[in-house]
């Protein structure tokens, strides 16, 4: 699984990283991140799920 | 429909201002959401539309260039506010459409990112803490007047550097400047904050500081490498005023006076505490405080509604979140909610620059309190007081708690 933040979207809700804090944070400007690069480990793609059903903007794109 | 009369059909002439709606907006919410037409029609104030469902409220938030933020309040501007030496001081970024509201939100957003406000994390517990050592050992205490509202003034005042001892100075601007039944008591509150951070900025002219949000504006530059203007600077610190009082304030308040009707809410925190990031966002999303304002651009027809170039949009976040269709059981708080796309703090490109810090402080308020006070119930939950318009927390809460249940640390 691959998480991809679109940053033309995101609007730095913050609600990935709130939901996912082990695989979304923040830049500096307090736009989303994924922290993972590459494959998501499978314990953590429930909460990935989770936190783009929570991003506001429809920000997350998952690919499997 | 004169603007004092009691409303007879909230679809056509609902009244924000309005005692019932100010008490218990929720029911009426509802009845228009599932009315013949979700978006309600007032001529009162000048006029205005309601869109009350999720994805109406949303839709028109990111056609900004549709619903522009040239005006934010549902009342008519202020006679005056236009003209003088602040003439031109709005509240970017708020107030701003684009191009501009791009630098004027850029030059903002690292001040408010989560790692910027953690910084303020262990001096507002420490204010809490104070706040309560003052009532601790009475048994009562006004969890709306003597806590909640007493936060946001004294963090936003340590983050723009300017003297916290004049924090209650602040809150009764505040209250002056959102008293929007009252435009004279808004100018004379305008003319109270404007001047003040006038001089502010000329100080850091002459006395720049570091770790200063104010130094930090002065000497930024907009999207063509100019200077900032001063009226941008003082700008910005009427928005962080106005914005990051009453709003905050509204939601700590909320959230108190929900705890004390659910204790199993508390128990529930103190059994699961990694629960707190999941409760915040769902109290957001049930008590969201805040209702902003758009003006339609340019004549349009929206979901069948004939909307005109100059009319004004109530962006009813508060009813949007307690969408059905998006959030099952939406009257129900539930820290365990699996899909929480609430927008709280708006949606589009006028998200709320300062929700992070929001958070931080409503969560820092809620743990130091329930630490400290673990059990607590309404005095009288009748007595309980509610400000009116776009900003909505109760204002008086008196709440009673059994003395001494906690260690002093």
């Amino acid at each position: 699984m691959r998480v991809v933040i679109h940053d033309d979207i995101c609007q730095g809700h913050q609600a990935c990283a709130i939901v996912a804090p082990d695989v979304f944070g923040s830049d500096e400007i307090g736009n989303g991140v994924v922290l993972i690069t590459g494959d998501l480990p499978a314990e953590l793609h429930d909460l990935a799920r989770r936190a783009q059903r929570n991003c506001p903007e429809h920000a997350i794109t998952i690919t499997d | 429909m004169a603007d004092s009369q009691p409303v007879q059909d909230w679809l056509s002439d609902y009244d924000i201002f309005a005692h019932e709606f100010m008490v218990d907006p929720y029911p009426v919410m509802r009845e228009i959401r599932e009315g013949a037409c979700p978006i309600a029609h007032t001529d009162r104030y000048g006029g205005s539309w309601l869109p009350t469902r999720y994805d109406d409220v949303v839709a028109m938030a990111q056609e900004h260039d549709v619903f522009t933020s040239r005006q934010i309040i549902v009342v008519p501007p202020v006679p005056g506010a236009a003209e003088g030496a602040y003439g031109a001081v709005a509240a970017p970024p708020i107030t701003s459409d684009p191009p501009d509201h791009h630098w004027h939100r850029r030059l903002i957003l690292a001040a408010f990112s989560p790692q910027s406000v953690a910084t303020f994390e262990g001096g507002t517990r420490a204010l809490c803490n104070r706040l309560i050592d003052g009532f601790i050992d009475k048994g009562v205490a006004d969890a709306a007047e003597g806590y909640a509202q007493q936060i946001p003034a004294r963090v936003i005042s340590a983050m723009l550097g300017v003297p916290v001892e004049m924090a209650d100075e602040f809150t009764g601007w505040v209250q002056g400047a959102l008293d929007l039944q009252n435009p004279k008591g808004r100018l004379e509150a305008r003319m109270k904050i404007l001047p003040f951070f006038h001089a502010q900025v000329q100080d850091r002219r002459t006395n720049p500081r570091e770790h200063d949000l104010i130094t930090t504006l002065v000497n930024s530059v907009d999207d063509h490498g100019d200077p900032v203007p001063d009226s941008y600077v003082i700008g910005v610190c009427n928005l962080m005023l106005i914005a990051g009082v009453d709003t905050t304030w509204s939601s700590i308040g909320s959230a108190l006076w929900h705890f004390a009707q659910h204790p199993e809410h508390r128990e529930q925190l103190r059994n699961r505490p990694s629960l707190w990031p999941m409760a915040i966002e769902e109290l957001l999303r049930a008590y969201s405080p805040v209702t902003m304002a758009r003006i339609v651009d340019r004549d349009i027809e929206f979901q069948g509604c004939p909307m005109k170039a100059g009319d004004r949009v109530l962006m009813a976040f508060p009813a949007a979140n307690r969408d059905p269709r998006h959030f099952p059981n939406p009257d129900v708080v539930d820290f365990e909610r699996e899909h929480n796309r609430h927008v709280a703090f708006g949606s589009g490109i006028h998200r709320c620059a300062g929700s992070n810090l929001a958070r931080l402080e409503l969560r820092v308020a809620l743990q130091t309190w329930m630490e400290r006070i673990p059990e607590f119930k309404l005095v009288d939950p009748g007595a309980v007081t509610w400000a009116a318009g776009q900003v909505r927390g109760p204002r008086q809460c008196l709440v009673r708690f059994p003395v001494a249940t906690s260690p002093v640390n």
